[in-house]
């Protein structure tokens, strides 16, 4: 595969997209409300039409004939290059947001880095993506405040997702090999960079919901060089089932 | 306990210049919840360029029963109803 630095690299951004989607979409007509339900259904479609854009960008520049759903459903695990926090499981309410969250404040520093990438098509799904994900990051900031400031059940549910899901979020920062030909080129984003920020806004958020930091040192990474939890394969059986059973089927 | 949340009416203006129009109702907990929830509900497709969330029970509503007396007595008085007079072709949405 051609420029394969680069592939990598937007895969690196993009599977996170598509694999947070499908958490998100495992909530429809699951939700603990209506209009919660709709709202996180709402950002799963973001999300996949995100994914959308990049796959076509890396079907068109990966030289074969390859299109977006051979990319989207048709890789082992180990190609795909998503982040292990995005395919955590949805448990309850509180894991959603806090996985969201925590999610949501990484993926808007590194979108707005992403916009000023000297490739076109990246600056330019960046730009679209910010708004929707600016969004993202308010509905799951507020609704961190309402659980963590609410009653002491909400406060404790959250504050334990919050606990869990902390080891995840070292890894965002990881800079990979091939990340790093992609960001000396210009084009890339330095994640490393985000770091310092990233947290201060976190704890930011934690604090005014009267949440705890947590302070665990012990992180766990490996999804962004396609060594994934054990979850992984099962989104991978849901996601792939139809392309799997049904080779080439187009709706 | 109370089990729902309290119920919303949502306004929304479609575009500048024109009024808010009742789109529908929703749960929520608060007012910014209700903006939000309505942002998802019905503003997702470009609908509107500003809401208006109201508390239904902050809204008084008639009576059914009292229809007759409210509303049917200007029906028989056609002198009440502004149709004598012509309109030209090019105004439209009188």
């Amino acid at each position: 595969m051609k420029d394969s630095h680069l592939v990598k690299y937007i895969l690196g951004i993009a599977d996170n997209a598509l694999i947070l989607g499908q958490r998100l979409g495992e909530l429809c007509g699951h939700g603990p409300t209506l209009e919660t339900d709709i709202a996180l259904t709402n950002m799963s479609l973001d999300l996949l039409g995100q994914t959308r854009n990049y796959y076509q960008y890396v079907a068109k520049i990966s030289g074969d004939d390859s299109t977006e759903d051979d990319i989207a459903f048709l890789r082992t695990e180990r190609q795909y290059l998503n982040v292990l926090l995005v395919e955590q499981p949805n448990q309850h309410f509180g894991y959603v947001i806090a996985r969201q969250f925590y999610f949501d404040v990484f993926h808007y520093l590194l979108l707005e880095k992403l916009q000023a990438s000297t490739d076109e098509n990246l600056a330019a799904i960046a730009k679209k993506s910010i708004k929707e994900v600016s969004y993202h990051q308010r509905f799951s900031s507020d609704w961190i405040k309402r659980l963590g400031d609410g009653t002491s059940e909400s406060h404790n549910k959250i504050q334990t997702a919050i606990n869990d899901l902390w080891a995840y979020t070292d890894e965002l920062f990881e800079v990979t090999e091939d990340d790093s030909h992609i960001v000396n080129i210009g084009i890339g984003v330095d994640v490393s960079e985000l770091k310092a920020e990233y947290y201060s806004k976190v704890s930011e958020v934690l604090k005014e919901s009267t949440l705890e930091i947590p302070d665990n040192k012990y992180f766990k990474k490996g999804g962004k060089i396609g060594i994934h939890s054990e979850h992984m394969g099962y989104i991978l059986a849901d996601l792939q089932y139809m392309q799997r059973t049904y080779p080439k089927m187009k709706w | 306990m109370k089990k729902n949340w309290p119920l919303w009416e949502i306004f929304v203006r479609s575009k500048n210049g024109l009024e808010h129009r009742h789109f529908g109702s929703l749960h929520a907990t608060d007012a910014e919840m209700a903006l939000e929830n309505a942002r998802d509900v019905y503003t997702r497709r470009n609908e509107g360029v500003s809401i208006w969330v109201v508390e239904s029970k902050y809204i008084t509503a008639s009576n059914p029963q009292e229809n007759g007396e409210l509303f049917e007595p200007a029906q028989d008085k056609i002198y009440r109803h502004p149709t004598f007079y012509e309109l030209p072709d090019e105004l439209k949405h009188m």
